[in-house]
């Protein structure tokens, strides 16, 4: 155990132990937008900036990414270079994604209202935080979608651009996505999603329609549960 | 059976007395810069004469690697009186093939072939060692290079290459990594890091295999001393990566070579196999049981993949994007394991420093960085090229001694340092000596070496712009700082060269550039504000007349000039002739006028005109 300062409260943490962790431990308040309990962080969004001074030097780092180790002796969660970054990041992200609220809301909180910037209209309103990506890769584990591009090309996607054959419509990216960028829609018996449609298992005990039949398909792969059991709905399990 | 110190003895006699028949030597430029300049035409010319003159059996011809002055390729230097022949074939490749050969035969100088100086088109320099150029050099890390056939590892084992292996495995490891810190090396690479400290902690890294790793990237564009150091020398680097890998406790290298290199991966290929052969890679090399061989691997071309985690993840065969590097990579870098990436020119300095002593290293350059340093020196000098000087040197001397100064006789307005995203040193600081902390100091940076030279018709804001897009196009998108941050400040920019600058834009631009330096992911978003942060410090007022006055003093910036003829016109017509869109008009001996609704200010008429009449408002 290591004990060092934030913003002049002493805490205690694990050697190796993220710095954001501990501060949420102890109650601060530091924003994530790429950062999940589930996937951890591969420090894309950069709001999540704190400063640390060491024996050596100060600077400002990700505290998603930043392991706790005995040279600390101080981090400052709110400092001017602290908030420079995030209301700059924040600054940028609203203008590339104006119509998420959340980017919004959050901009508004560092006092940004509109960007100075000229406004994306083709970038909708993903901040490329790869949540959805990393989801499908290591929670659903299929690498249905990835990065493709470069620079502020860079776009999520199935590769190819096309309707990818991985993909088993489970919805998991959408549901991470923070912004709420990501399009799926049920309709019919039909969900679309990624330029692909699926076709909706129906309930045998309530008729509802739930899940895509490939997704039960996939599950039943894996589980060796048999489909019978999976086509009825987890409300009428 | 492993290569013992006396075979390499019996190589080096046998290469020798095989030379003893020859009576004169030809080193002929094989780099890419002379090869793409027609030497290859030329050497072949040069065979058969030599042939048909009988005089094949004694004349040696050896194709060499890059001479540094690959502007004025082809270059041929006669080996005994150092003559120093450029832009052979250039004019008259037969003319030029027969005046090589009188000069095999009876010395006698070709005068239009030696190198004029530029400041003064009367004289003349016949010797290598004489031309400004040159001289003003201290090749130590290319002091092989132009002189051995690259391909030949008896060629470079006869000029002493591999006792310096020999010598540091009859020492502890921790002895060899000890020199290596007291010799001050610091990386080439662009950090400028102390490689000894790096060797220490990837020895004392936990975690096996260890890797060792050349980084042959080289993405700033114009930049070309790790190439010329690939292709001129390739044994250096490897014998430095053994010694390496014995002091760090790793059996496995790779050389990670930019996909833009063919020459430079067929020159290494071959050195590998030919080290592999001699027993000087693989097991027990020189008898003493240690292991060590040498892959190498072609890079994918994007700039960022030169940043030490982003290589490392495209050797892994992932897409080359930087990651965090809270924790080193001397402890966890390729596969997780502990990894000592050091740049190419960097392996090459090893040797030397095992062979003379770190003493004789540290001796060289300036206290906190020594030894020398490779620059590519480009732009408006008169000579521009490869250069190798000590740490220290001024940047005056370099441009001024070295690159015979400004092109026209133009007046020296900057020199940008660091590749990309290094900064722009305007003249008052022209008497620094260059080394890693004072380039730092001012605001710019080493990097790996380029050095561009600007004039008063550089515009400066003009020069951010042309930074900040490659920078746009380069960064791998992964941060936002970086990807939107960039892109903004290409487009703040943008504006002020456009005439379209607000009040305010310039503060904007140091807010946004301080906070993409602090809140970005690796070194290249760290970096990328630094061209537009120190031209508005050294020249602000160049972006403020841009805004406030819309002017741009170095006429680039198209839409705040006009181009407009004065009364010195006396009606010669050249610039009328000269005008790609015909919008001079005006009768014969009379002053003539631009239509400027058609003009598109691309100058000709100004550079055309002798008699000062053209004027850029
Ligand atoms: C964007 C970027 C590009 C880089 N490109 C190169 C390169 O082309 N060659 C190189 O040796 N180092 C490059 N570096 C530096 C490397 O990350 C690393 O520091 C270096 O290879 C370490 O070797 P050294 O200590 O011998 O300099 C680059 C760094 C950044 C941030
Ligand atoms: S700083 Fe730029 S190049 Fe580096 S990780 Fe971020 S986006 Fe990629
Ligand atoms: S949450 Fe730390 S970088 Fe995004
Ligand atoms: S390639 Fe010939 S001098 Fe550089």
């Amino acid at each position: 155990m290591v004990k060092f300062k934030i913003d002049n409260k002493v805490v205690e943490a694990k050697e190796g132990e993220y710095l954001l962790d501990v501060a949420r431990r102890y109650g601060f308040s530091i924003p994530t937008l790429c950062h999940h309990e589930a996937l951890g962080s591969d420090g894309r969004c950069r709001v999540c900036v704190v400063e640390v001074k060491t024996r050596w030097r100060k600077r400002i780092v990700t505290s998603c990414l930043f392991p706790v180790s005995k040279d600390i002796e101080e981090v400052y969660t709110a400092s001017e270079d602290v908030k420079l970054v995030r209301r700059t990041v924040l600054e940028l992200l609203l203008a590339r994604c104006p119509e998420s609220d959340v980017i919004r809301y959050m901009a508004a909180k560092y006092g940004i209202t509109e960007p100075r910037y000229k406004k994306d209209t083709d970038k909708g309103k993903c901040i490329l935080c790869n949540m959805c990506v990393r989801t499908c890769e290591n929670i659903v584990g299929v690498s249905a979608i990835g990065i493709i591009g470069k620079g502020p090309e860079k776009k999520i996607s199935p590769p190819f651009r096309e309707a990818s054959d991985a993909c088993i419509g489970c919805g998991a990216c959408v549901a991470v996505c923070p912004t709420g960028h990501i399009f799926m829609e049920d309709k019919d018996g039909i969900r679309l999603i990624w330029r692909k449609r699926f076709e909706l298992a129906v309930c045998p005990k309530c008729g509802r329609y739930h899940a895509p039949v490939e997704q039960l398909e996939f599950i039943s792969k894996k589980t060796n549960v048999p489909m019978e059991e999976l086509l009825v709905c987890t409300n009428c399990r | 059976m492993s290569v013992s110190i006396q075979r390499l003895e019996e190589i080096k006699k046998d290469f020798l007395s095989k030379q003893k028949v020859f009576q004169k030597t030809i080193r002929v430029c094989c780099g890419t810069g002379c090869i793409s300049s027609g030497a290859l035409k030329v050497l072949e010319k040069l065979r058969t004469a030599l042939k048909t003159e009988g005089l094949d059996e004694k004349v040696k011809v050896i194709e060499t690697g890059c001479h540094g002055f690959c502007e004025r390729g082809p270059i041929f230097v006669f080996g005994e009186n150092d003559i120093f022949y450029q832009m052979v074939g250039k004019r008259n490749i037969d003319a030029d093939v027969s005046a090589l050969i009188e000069t095999v035969k009876s010395d006698k100088i070709a005068q239009n072939l030696l190198y004029p100086d530029p400041n003064d088109k009367t004289k003349k320099f016949v010797a290598t060692r004489e031309i400004p150029f040159y001289s003003g050099q201290q090749k130590i890390v290319l002091h092989l290079n132009g002189y051995i056939d690259p391909e030949s590892i008896e060629d470079y084992i006869a000029r002493g290459g591999y006792v310096a292996l020999h010598k540091a495995l009859q020492m502890k490891p921790e002895e060899v990594i000890d020199w290596i810190d007291r010799s001050g090396l610091r990386g080439r690479g662009g950090g400028g890091f102390r490689t000894g400290r790096k060797w220490r902690s990837c020895r004392e890294a936990h975690g096996s295999p260890k890797y060792i790793v050349a980084n042959g990237d080289e993405g700033d564009p114009g930049a070309f001393m790790d190439r010329s150091i690939m292709e001129g020398n390739p044994h250096a680097i490897l014998e430095g990566m053994i010694i390496g890998g014995y002091a760090i406790g790793s059996n496995d290298g790779y050389i990670y070579v930019r996909d833009e290199y063919p020459l430079a991966v067929k020159r290494l290929t071959k050195a590998i196999e030919d080290a592999r052969r001699l027993g000087l890679l693989g097991d027990n090399i020189f008898g003493t049981g240690f292991r060590f061989d040498i892959r190498i691997f072609r890079g994918g071309g994007a700039f960022v993949c030169g940043e030490s985690t982003a290589l490392m993840q495209s050797l892994e065969g992932k897409i080359g994007e930087p990651k965090a590097k809270y924790i080193h990579t001397v402890e966890r870098g390729l596969w997780d394991k502990p990894t000592n990436l050091n740049n190419v020119e960097t392996w090459a300095c090893v040797p030397l420093i095992i062979n003379n002593g770190w003493e004789w290293f540290a001796n060289i350059g300036t206290k906190n960085s020594t030894g020398t340093k490779v620059f590519s020196l480009v732009g408006k000098v008169n000579n521009t090229g490869l250069i190798e000087v000590p740490m220290g040197l001024t940047l005056r001397e370099i441009i001024f001694n070295l690159g015979g100064g400004i092109q026209k006789g133009r007046k020296f307005k900057a020199v940008q340092t660091g590749g990309p995203s290094g900064g722009c040193i305007p003249a008052e600081y022209l008497d620094t000596p260059v080394d890693f902390d004072t380039l730092t100091e001012l605001g710019s940076m080493m990097g790996s070496g380029g050095m561009i030279v600007m004039d008063e018709r550089n515009c400066m804001v003009d020069v951010a712009r042309y930074f900040l897009n490659f920078l746009v196009e380069e960064s791998c998108g992964k941060c936002v700082p970086c990807r939107e941050g960039v892109k903004r400040m290409y487009e703040i920019v943008d504006r002020i060269c456009n005439g379209e600058g607000r009040e305010g834009d310039i503060e904007h631009l140091e807010e946004l550039g301080k906070a993409v330096k602090l809140g970005s992911l690796c070194g290249l978003g760290q970096s990328a504000p630094n061209p537009v942060l120190s031209t508005i410090r050294y020249f602000r007022e160049e972006y403020e007349e841009h805004i406030k006055h819309k002017k741009c003093r170095a006429g680039v910036c198209k839409p705040l000039i006009t181009i407009k003829i004065n009364e010195k016109c006396n009606g010669c017509m050249v610039c009328a002739r000269n005008c790609p869109v015909s919008c001079i008009s005006g009768e014969k001996q009379k002053p003539h006028v631009i239509d400027q609704s058609k003009c598109i200010k691309c100058q000709i008429c100004y550079d055309v005109c002798r008699f000062d009449a053209v004027t850029i408002e």
